[in-house]
Parts: C-alpha cells; structure tokens; sequence
C-alpha cells in the first residue's frame, strides 16, 4: 500500500509533485532572460529604432514643407492643406497603418510603418513650425521686403532659420512620442520589438512575463533619458531668447 | 478605375454591416469616455501630488507618472493581459480575478492610466502658473487645503488646463484604436478588420472608418471648447456660452478679452 500514491497524498504535501515543471511554472527565469535580450536588442535597434529615426526624418521636412504651403497657397488650397492634415492629425494610426498595408499589399510592412509615423507626425510637426514661423517679427519680413529680397530668399535665409531655432525641441518630444508609438506596428504584424517578444517569444514559449517585461524596460531606458535631455535643451534655448 | 465602376456594391456591403459598425463605434465611445473618466480621476490626483511642496508626496507621484509615460501603452496593455494574471496563478484566491480576466476593463484601465500620466503633467504645470498671489492670498486667509483647491486655486487651473487635456482626450481616442487586438473588445477598428476579411474593398470601407473617428474627434473638441469658454467665463476672463452662441452680434463681444469689472456688472444683471 504505502508505494501507491494517491492524490491525496500529493494534495496534502506528503510527496514531492513531479519532477518536471509545468512550463510557465516560474515567476521569472533569469536564464531565459538572458537568452533573449540579444534578439530583443537587435529588434529594437534594426526596426523600432530605424522606424523612429526615419519617421522623425519625414516628419521634419514634411511638416515644414506643410505649414510653409498652408501659409504660401492660395486660400482654397491652404484650407484643403489644413483640412487634410488636421484629418491625418485626428485619426488613429493604427486604422492608417491597417489601411495602408491592406491596401498596398506588395510594400513592405516596415516602409508602411515609415511613412505612416512620418506622416502623422509631419501633420503636428506642421502645427509647430506654423507657431515658429508666427513668432518671427514682423519687422524682419518687412525688412526683407524693403531690402527686395524674393520670396525663397525670404523663408531660407531670414524666416526659416529664426523659426526653426524654437521647434527643435517640440520635435525632440514629438520623437519620443513616436518612439512610444511604434509598437503599433503589431497591428500589420512588422517584427518589431514588442511583436517579437508577444508573437515569436510568447507565442513559442508561453512565457510571457520576461519578454514583455524587458520590451517595457527598454523603452522606459531609452525613452526617460531621452526626454530628460531634450527638457534640458528647451530650457537653454528658452534662456538664450 | 474600378471604384467608380464598382461603387453600388461597396455602398451595399458597408449596409449589410453597418449595424456591426455603430456597435463598434459605441464600443469605441464607451472605451473613450470611461477611460477618458479614470485618465482625469489619475491626472488631478497624480497632477495635484506632483505639485505638493512635499517630498514625501511628490516623489512617489513623479516615479509614477514618468515610468507610465515612459513605457509604451502597448507594452502596459500587453503586460496587463499577459504577465498581471500571473500573480492570481501563482496565489489562487487573490481578489480581483473578475477584473484582470476581463479584457475590456484591462483595456480602459491601460487607456486611464497611460494617458492619465500625460495628463498629470498638464495638471502640475497648470497649477503652477496660477499667479503666486493668488496662493498667498489663500495662505493670507488661511484657508484650509482643500478649501482653496476647490475655491481658488483649481477653477483658473482648470481654465488653463483644459487645452492640453482636449488634446490627450483625441490621443485617448486614436490610442483606444489598438486596444482592438485583445481578444473580446469588438471596438470600430476590429469591426473594420473584420470587414476586410469577407470583402475586397479594404480601402473604402477603412476610410469610412477614419472618417468615423474624426468626426469623434471633432465632437470631443467641440465639447471641450465649450468646456473652455464656459470656465473661463465663470472666471471673469470671456463672454458666457449664451454670449457666444446668440445671434445678436451687439451680446457677443468679439474680443474675449472683456474688462473683468463690466463682466461681472453683466453677471449680477443676468441673475
């Protein structure tokens, strides 16, 4: 009798479960951990990454070439300009990301990705260079007139130097922020660091606690400093005006 | 181009599923409002800690407001759905299993506390540009904490404030799109996503779904103008909503700059 057991026995405690553990047993495996950093790394730093600096890229210029339009056009095109950009503006990203890689089947996730963040964030960018741009005096622009400066050399040699000099922390911010977005890319499935931690490690191993956590702690590393560094720069260039 | 060839059967089969559609929109107005309610409820508490002389108080309120504006809200949503229901495996009995098993108050509750963060920030700030006078004239009067918040100190912050809350309120709105891919949150962008499946005509019927959300969009900021005009009016600072909206040009002063005594003169003769 006493080599049989019986689940009672094994509920009361009096013999040891077996051996193997069930997988997802452990809270958090240091081990595992450790395995896939490199891969999580390498994900942030080949996709979240090259999305964020490449979309911050567009956004600049696009955003400048958006608000310099709406200030330049006629009135009908500025109001068909601002209308459009307050439409990208105040729709989802995840509905435009799924929209664009549905639509445009045989691009790649990632460049949908691209110019998706790009554009979204060119239409805020927008916004702030328009307030740049409303921050110079009027006497400069009614110097260059009197200089009889034309019109490119107006904005590239007196306006747009003197009003991008404010933007540029905004778009330190609007970067962060974009930053913090790319997970999004989930939703078209691009192998971003956050898809891979869920979809390829979670979905693979069922556990879920070690990528998820390190994709959280990554972001925060990146992201805090980040942010503390571009409040530092707007407090210098506030001090200098 | 075959979309104007083919425009009738794309108008039929967004009207065989438009009653999936407006479900989708009220889920999606649900999740904006009471995530947009519990951001608020964080916001002051976290904004109003992280403006207290303290130490004590506010140290705790700045680690929390930048580790949830640190981490992405996808990462919090997926750590919510994934790792939270860890800690019930792992201890059976915990109370509380009702709400981590239920995806939809995980989704509002992500959307609360991450935008919530954001808003802590635009609370502070705000608090700290009311004129430091008024602050010593509460201390003048000695006037309890809670009296001068309410009284003083909170409505012209609030003023002052509702701007940037307009703003985290639309993210909020374009945020609640990715709360889509938990499972058993049938918002508009997964109804949207599902359309797709039976029909090949993705681009129109996701346009339809932008268009959806910017509307919301403009409503919400409508909303919060009013909001505006209204707290600025029980300020002394603007005309009153009824000023603004009547027809008489002569009732609704142009410039919202008003001499603060003539208003409040308008204000004792309307009561």
């Amino acid at each position: 009798m006493s080599n049989m057991t019986s689940p009672h026995q094994l509920l009361a405690g009096e013999i040891d479960a077996p051996s193997e553990e069930p997988p997802g047993a452990t809270f958090w495996d240091w081990e595992f951990a450790w395995e896939i950093l490199p891969d999580m790394l390498m994900a942030f730093l080949q996709v979240t990454l090259l999305v964020t600096v490449m979309g911050t890229i567009i956004a600049a210029v696009l955003g400048l070439i958006i608000a310099i339009l709406i200030m330049v056009l006629p009135k009908p095109l500025a109001w068909i300009v601002r209308w459009t950009a307050n439409f990208i503006r105040m729709t989802p990203i995840v509905v435009q990301l799924l929209l664009l890689f549905w639509a445009f089947l045989w691009m790649d996730a990632i460049t949908i990705g691209v110019i998706v963040f790009g554009v979204h964030y060119a239409t805020y960018m927008s916004e702030v260079y328009r307030a740049g741009i409303e921050s110079v005096p009027k006497g400069q622009w009614e110097a260059t007139t009197a200089l009889s400066m034309s019109a490119v050399r107006t904005w590239r040699k007196v306006v747009i130097p003197q009003a991008l000099r404010s933007t540029i922390p905004s778009l330190g911010n609007y970067a962060i922020s974009m930053f913090k977005d790319t997970p999004f890319l989930y939703a078209i499935g691009a192998a971003e660091m956050v898809t891979l931690a869920v979809s390829d490690i979670g979905g693979n191993t069922f556990r879920y606690n070690e990528p998820v956590t390190i994709a959280g702690l990554i972001f925060l590393a990146a992201s805090y400093p980040t942010a503390l560094l571009v409040n530092r720069l707007e407090k210098r260039l506030a001090y200098a005006h | 181009m075959d979309w104007f060839e083919d425009w009738p059967q794309y108008f039929e089969a967004l009207n065989n599923f438009s009653e999936r559609l407006i479900d989708g929109l009220l889920t999606t107005i649900q999740l904006t409002l009471l995530g947009g309610a519990l951001a608020f409820v964080v916001a002051v508490v976290l904004g109003l800690m992280a403006g207290s002389p303290s130490l004590w108080v506010r140290g705790p309120a700045r680690v929390i407001i930048e580790f949830f504006r640190g981490i992405s809200l996808l990462v919090l949503l997926f750590w919510m759905v994934y790792v939270l229901p860890l800690f019930w495996m792992a201890n059976p009995g915990l109370p509380g299993e009702d709400f981590v098993r239920n995806n939809f108050l995980i989704g509002i509750t992500a959307l609360g506390i991450n935008y919530g963060a954001y808003g802590a920030e635009a609370v502070r700030a705000s608090l700290t540009t009311v004129s430091k006078g008024q602050w010593e004239a509460t201390t003048a009067l000695s006037m309890s904490w809670p009296h001068k918040m309410r009284r003083i100190i909170f409505p012209q912050a609030w003023a002052l404030m509702i701007p940037s809350l307009t703003n985290l309120w639309v993210h909020l709105l374009k945020g609640s799109a990715i709360v889509y891919i938990l499972p058993g949150i049938n918002d508009l962008t997964f109804e949207l996503d599902n359309l797709r499946r039976p029909t090949d005509i993705w681009f129109s019927h996701a346009f339809v779904g932008l268009v959806s959300y910017f509307i919301l969009a403009l409503i919400l900021t409508l909303f919060m103008q009013i909001l505006e005009a209204r707290a600025k009016h029980k300020l002394g600072r603007g005309p009153s909503l009824r000023e603004i909206l009547s027809p008489d040009p002569k009732a609704a002063p142009p410039d919202a700059a008003v001499p603060v005594q003539q208003d409040a003169a308008q204000a004792k003769e309307g009561k």
